[in-house]
Formats: C-alpha cells, sequence, structure tokens
C-alpha cells in the first residue's frame, strides 16, 4: 500500500462569510408538488428518499399544487396568516421592548413564523408539544393570550411563571406547551417520555418534540431517537433547520453529507423533510405525522428546512458571522409573503387587505403591551416578591427553605 | 413478621406500589424480564406486564428524560440506573430538568419520579461500581436524596418516595442488600433474616422522608451516619466502648436537623461519617450545620471520616473504605479532645 501521507483534520465551513456574496446554489431544491404522498402506514424503508428532498406545496407564482396540497379550507389559511403576522409583530415590539430596557432578553422568530403556527393545526386538543425557545407560534395560534407572554417576558408582578423564568421561557400545560428549559435538547427524550406514558394509558394524545438543527448534536437527541424507535413511541420529531445555531453554520452539527431528517432513517423512524417558509406544507406534513402517531403507527421525524432571520437573541450581532443580505437571497422567501400571495391568488385576500390586518394587529399587540406593561416590567412597576423566589420548590416547603426564607426577611 | 432481605424490600415496595396505583411504572436497563441485575424488579414484569415494568435501552439520560416526561404526564415512574456510578450521562436530565421543572413552571408542571441507583462500596467494585455520589444531588435544589440501611426502611422509605410529589434519588447501598455489613470484612456475614431490621411488614406502609433515626442511645459522643456505616460505626462504638449516640439520616435533603442538633447539645461532641470522599462530601455540609447550630454545645472539633480523596480502588479496597477501626480512631480523638 502506498504511503497515505499525513492526515489532515476537517473542520467545515459555511460558504461565505461577512463582506462575500451570499450563496445558496448548494441547497437543492426539490420543485413544488413533485414529491409524493405516502399512505401513512407506508412502511419506512420505502420512502427513505424523502429524507433527502424536501416537500413544498406552494409554487413560484403561489400556487398550492402537488399531492400534500388541499388540506386546509380559505378561512384556515386566512387564520394562519394572521397567526404568522402576529407572532412578526409580537416578535418586533418585543424586540424594541428589550432595546428600551423594559426586560433583559428577547428571541425572535422571524422567517420561522410557518413553523410553529402551522404545526399546531395539526395537533388536537391535549396533545402535549416539548418546544424549544423558538416556537412561540404554538401559544400564538393556540389562541394564548399575548399579555400573559409579555408577562412572563417583563417578569412582572402578573408573570404566571412568578419572575422564576429567563424571558421567552414560557409553559402552558393547558395549551399543550411543555415548561421551555435552558438546557439545549432535553425536552425532546421527555416528549418521547410523554408520549410513551399516552401510549401506556391507552390514551389518545400524541406529543410533539421539538429541536433546533444545532442542538441535534446533544447526546439527548440520540436518546430520544433510540427511544421512540424502541417503543414506537407516538411522538412527531421536530427538527428545525434555520441553518444556524448562534454564529455556528449548520454543518457543524451535520457534516458535509447527508441531512438532518436522515438522521431518523438508521433508527428506522420514517423521516420527510419539509419547506418550513410554505405554511401548507408544514401543515401538511405535520398532519401526516400526526396521524401516524395517533393511529399507533410509531414516530416520524421531519426536517423543516428554514432560515433563522433574525438575529440568534438580543444578545447577538449576526453580521460578525455571516453577510447581512443572506436572509434575502434564502431560495425559500419569506413564509408570510408566500401564503399572502397565495391567499391573493386565490382572490381571498389583497394587498389593501393585508396593510389593513397589519395594522389592526398592531394595534392588537400594542394595546396587550400596554396592559402587561400596567402589571410593570423587569426594573419599573410591579414584580414577583421575594418570598415567591422561595416556593413552589418542592410541593411543601423543607425546612431549610424556610429557615433562608426567614433569613430574607420574607 | 416476615424477614426480608434489602433486595425482597425493595422489590416489596415497588411491588406495593404497583399494585396500588396503575399510574407507577418500572423501568431501566435489565429490569424487566430478568429482573435486575440485583434481583431488585424480579416477577414484577410478570405480574403487572410488559408496560408497567420494562427493559430500556442502555442510555441514562434517556432513562431519566423519558421519566420526566411521563411524569409531566401524569405517571410516577420509578426507574433504575444500574449502578450510581453511571448516574452521570442523566446528571443534566436530573439536574436541571427533573429538579426544576415544578419550580421554573410554577407548577404547571411536577416531576413525581423516583431514581434508584445502587451505592457504596466495600464490594471489590473498583472505581465504577463503588461510587457515593450523594453529595452531586444533595447540592442540587429540587432534589430529595435518600439512603436506607435496613430492609424495614428500604422498604417504607422507598413508598414514601414513590409517593412524593417530587424527584427523589434512592440510594440503594448494595453492600447492604444481602446483609448488614460493619466493615469487618475477615469476619462471616450476617443474613437479615438475623437481623431485627430485616423484620418487614407486608402490604402497605411508610417511613417519611426527612427523618433521622436513633440506632444506638448514647451519652458522649454523636455519630451521624447513613448507609453501610450505621453498621460501621456501631462496631466501633462497642469495640472502643464509648457511648456513642448513632444517628441514621435516612434521608439526607430534607435533613433532619432537628434530632441531630438535639443529640449533638447532649453530647456535646460529634463524628460525621461517610464512604463518599471527604472534600465537599456531605459530610462538610453536616459538620457546618453542627458548628453553626451547636457552638456554644461543642467540646471538641467536629470531625470526619471518609473516603480519601482519590478514585475508588480496587486492590486497597479496604484501606479506602472507612472501618471499624478508622471510625474508633476519630471517638476517641474526638472524645480526648
Amino acid at each position: 500500500m502506498a504511503d497515505a501521507g499525513m492526515l489532515r483534520f476537517h473542520v467545515p465551513e459555511p460558504e461565505v462569510r461577512p463582506g462575500g456574496t451570499p450563496d445558496f446554489s448548494n441547497v437543492t431544491i426539490a420543485k413544488a408538488g413533485s414529491v409524493p404522498r405516502p399512505e401513512i402506514d407506508v412502511d419506512p424503508r420505502t420512502i427513505r428518499d424523502m429524507a433527502f428532498s424536501i416537500i413544498r406545496v406552494l409554487n413560484r407564482n403561489g400556487e398550492a399544487v402537488g399531492p400534500w396540497a388541499g388540506l386546509l379550507s380559505n378561512d384556515e389559511l386566512l387564520e394562519g396568516l394572521r397567526h404568522m403576522m402576529t407572532l412578526r409583530t409580537f416578535d418586533a415590539r418585543m424586540q424594541m421592548a428589550q432595546r428600551q430596557g423594559k426586560t433583559s432578553f428577547y428571541m425572535q422568530h422571524l422567517g420561522e413564523e410557518a413553523v410553529s403556527c402551522a404545526f399546531r393545526k395539526a395537533l388536537a386538543p391535549g396533545d402535549m408539544n416539548f418546544p424549544t425557545y423558538r416556537q412561540a407560534g404554538l401559544l400564538i395560534a393556540d389562541g394564548y393570550p399575548m399579555v400573559t407572554m409579555m408577562n412572563q417576558i417583563y417578569s412582572n408582578e402578573a408573570d404566571p411563571l412568578k419572575g422564576r423564568q429567563l424571558p421567552v421561557m414560557y409553559s402552558s400545560k393547558e395549551h399543550g406547551f411543555f415548561s421551555i428549559s435552558g438546557n439545549l435538547a432535553t425536552q425532546y427524550i421527555q416528549a418521547v417520555g410523554w408520549a410513551m406514558a399516552s401510549a401506556i394509558s391507552n390514551d389518545s394524545k400524541i406529543a410533539a418534540a421539538w429541536i433546533g438543527d444545532g442542538s441535534t448534536a446533544e447526546s439527548d437527541f440520540h436518546s430520544a431517537l433510540v427511544f421512540a424507535s424502541t417503543y414506537k413511541a407516538p411522538v412527531i420529531l421536530n427538527v428545525v433547520n434555520n441553518q444556524w445555531a448562534i454564529s455556528t453554520f449548520q454543518g457543524i452539527a451535520r457534516g458535509g453529507s447527508g441531512t438532518f431528517a436522515a438522521r431518523g432513517l438508521g433508527f428506522g423512524i420514517p423521516s420527510l423533510r419539509v419547506d418550513g417558509n410554505d405554511y401548507l406544507a408544514v401543515h401538511a406534513v405535520a398532519k401526516w405525522a400526526a396521524e401516524r402517531a395517533r393511529r399507533n403507527l410509531g414516530p416520524t421525524l421531519v426536517e423543516y428546512v428554514t432560515y433563522r432571520a433574525g438575529a440568534h437573541s438580543s444578545s447577538d450581532d449576526p453580521s460578525a458571522y455571516r453577510p447581512k443580505t443572506e436572509s434575502d437571497a434564502w431560495p425559500l422567501g419569506d413564509p408570510i409573503v408566500r401564503l399572502k400571495n397565495h391567499l391573493i391568488g386565490l382572490g381571498v385576500w389583497s394587498d389593501e387587505r393585508h396593510a389593513q390586518a397589519e395594522a389592526e394587529i398592531l394595534d392588537t399587540v400594542i394595546a396587550a403591551q400596554k396592559e402587561a406593561e400596567s402589571h410593570g416590567t423587569l426594573h419599573a412597576g410591579g414584580k414577583p416578591s421575594t418570598r415567591d423566589m422561595f416556593e413552589g420548590l418542592y410541593a411543601e416547603m423543607p425546612p431549610h427553605l424556610r429557615r433562608q426564607r426567614q433569613q430574607a426577611g420574607v | 413478621m416476615p424477614r426480608r432481605t434489602m433486595i425482597e424490600a425493595i422489590r416489596d415496595a415497588m411491588d406495593v406500589s404497583m399494585g396500588r396505583d396503575e399510574k407507577v411504572v418500572v423501568f431501566g436497563e435489565d429490569v424487566g424480564f430478568f429482573g435486575g441485575v440485583f434481583r431488585c424488579t424480579q416477577g414484577l414484569q410478570a405480574k403487572y406486564g410488559k408496560s408497567r415494568c420494562f427493559d430500556a435501552p442502555i442510555n441514562e439520560s434517556g432513562i431519566v428524560g423519558s421519566a420526566i416526561g411521563m411524569a409531566a404526564y401524569g405517571l410516577k415512574p420509578c426507574v433504575e440506573i444500574q449502578f450510581a456510578d453511571y448516574m452521570y450521562p442523566a446528571y443534566d436530565q436530573l439536574t436541571q430538568e427533573a429538579a426544576r421543572l415544578r419550580y421554573r413552571s410554577n407548577g404547571d408542571f411536577t416531576c413525581p419520579i423516583v431514581v434508584r441507583m445502587p451505592t457504596g462500596g466495600g464490594i471489590f467494585g473498583g472505581q465504577t461500581h463503588s461510587q457515593s455520589p450523594e453529595a452531586l444531588f444533595t447540592h442540587v435544589s429540587g432534589l430529595k436524596t435518600v439512603v436506607p440501611s435496613n430492609p424495614h426502611d428500604a422498604k417504607g422509605l422507598l413508598i414514601a418516595a414513590i409517593e412524593d410529589p417530587d424527584p427523589v434519588i434512592f440510594l440503594e447501598p448494595k453492600r447492604l442488600y444481602n446483609g448488614p455489613f460493619d466493615g469487618h470484612h475477615d469476619r462471616p456475614v450476617t443474613p437479615w433474616s438475623k437481623h431485627e431490621l430485616g423484620e418487614v411488614a407486608d402490604g402497605h406502609y411508610t417511613v417519611p422522608l426527612g427523618k433521622a433515626a436513633i440506632r444506638r442511645a448514647g451519652s458522649a459522643i454523636t455519630v451521624l451516619a447513613y448507609g453501610t456505616m450505621v453498621y460501621v460505626a456501631q462496631a466501633a462504638a462497642e469495640e472502643t466502648g464509648i457511648d456513642a449516640e448513632i444517628i441514621d439520616l435516612r434521608t439526607l435533603l430534607p435533613l433532619d436537623l432537628d434530632t441531630i442538633v438535639a443529640s449533638v447539645k447532649k453530647t456535646g461532641r460529634c463524628v460525621v461519617v461517610h464512604e463518599a470522599t471527604l472534600t465537599s462530601g456531605f459530610g462538610a455540609e453536616l459538620s457546618a450545620l453542627v458548628q453553626e447550630n451547636c457552638f456554644y454545645h461543642l467540646e471538641a472539633p467536629v470531625a470526619r471520616v471518609a473516603g480519601w480523596d482519590t478514585p475508588y480502588p480496587h486492590a486497597q479496597e479496604w484501606d479506602y473504605f472507612p472501618g471499624p477501626a478508622r471510625v474508633g480512631r476519630a471517638l476517641i480523638e474526638t472524645l480526648e479532645a
């Protein structure tokens, strides 16, 4: 055998860095309507290629085409558009509130609104999401009060979490939204456990696990896939691939080949990729996966291909690691613009109505913000009590905590 | 009253709990069909079915993480980590998730899980079958940590832990599984059938969490111990002839401080013993609490006898394990100080 020479260490790099011209020519995008819709009891082995394609419904002309189209009524689509617009407006106001010092921290969903908003409508009451910090659309689309979300962000006297949690780490059992943790990927395996519990209890409820592209590298991603596969848990394993994990491009988590969806194949889990900026496609795929879970056919892994158009968080400046105009070059466009154009094409929406809706939504969000701010913001007005800090750790306060509470003078 | 080993008592606790509450599920590595590498779950799968007692993949984070999800759903999982030495992959789930779920969600979600793990040395288990990681749990706000020392308590405490609404770390000294052990490795081991604490009532009973037990009343010195070290301390007291009051803590957190303080105020002296390594071990917390609460009653410095600050060795088992000779010396020194 010939001399192999010295080994060289490989570190993946994104195509372009700041100052360069955005380039997504390496992203292969299937034509809308071109990916078939298998029966839900399909043998996973026969649809392995779906983990490498992209399911899309809306074409360049804004028309809904192919086998994944036709599930939603015009009213449902109009409602979906409103949810996405509401989330975007909510984000903009809260980002501004953070800049104004009304809270310490915020994380936007810019460009990813379709993923959580459309997904929520595919679930039934009682199902449970195990979200990350970037799925607030699940709450918006389920009618969770914006004022309550803002109270949490402001850590004010009306904060349902009593000021104990960082902003955007919401929790609502009633709305099928599991308590968010700062520790990445932990909820992924918990979702599988919740789904196992539903099956153990012979219930009809299903769970949805959420994770970002970067966090798929965490061990709990693997744990979740093993357990979901072993016990055929009724869970939808969602991977939101927005291309970026703070400053780290998705190739650091994924490597140079394959897809995040393909990670499911080794576990025997049917794995689909979907256009994450296509409201109709997201909903249709979620519905397919939900039905599989509900019919005891087991887990489905879904990769949502999207782009994190905003900064990672209010503490992040993306211009330090990627071109400023990269989101404009993203080939799957903007989820709100695409649904808007589709609805205009259907003749049920117009630019005028859209502008009017934008104004109405802004008014609603501002009104909610005023109400929330009447309960205080992080540094002004009403706030949770010092006593709240000691309570609720255990069902019953143990003696050592009672002593510490007394020492704190409360 | 029937006599049972600690293994049988632990199994009985799960049996009783599963029989009373269908929300109780038991799983872990080799826990299902085989009944556990220590036989603690033997027969449970046959009796309650595979959906109540089942084998898990070799993935500690997965076992604890899925249990947390089940608890959020409304079940009461009692899971097993095969050895406490292997809990580290689950440490993120235990400390950042299970411990904080109630607090961070303001009671919206809760985590009534029990995580059983065989702990402690004295069995030639070497580095990864002998560890006593309790201080890594007592340092975590939101967890409860229990260490039984006999079959009667093991059953009562485990039932109490399963019924507790919060996450409980249940550390089972594997050296005590078949009989009490006082550190005299050169003598034959007495089985639990010969020991009064091997008497384990049938059916349901609990031993409350957060309550210590005085194993030997005495007036000269207070010994704070738990797990295997309770018997080592008893042997040391007998062999030195020192009238020690030996307190079996049973629950490390919440801690029964009242019992500790009352005893030290009476004796004026205190020795803390544990198998775990000394530095930042739970003994440091106990020593600090005694000093804070009993300063004006203390007639000698609080002494600590613990495992050395090394990984648990194999060949040097009995040089490492704090046996009755070492504990006895500490008793004498503290008494003469």
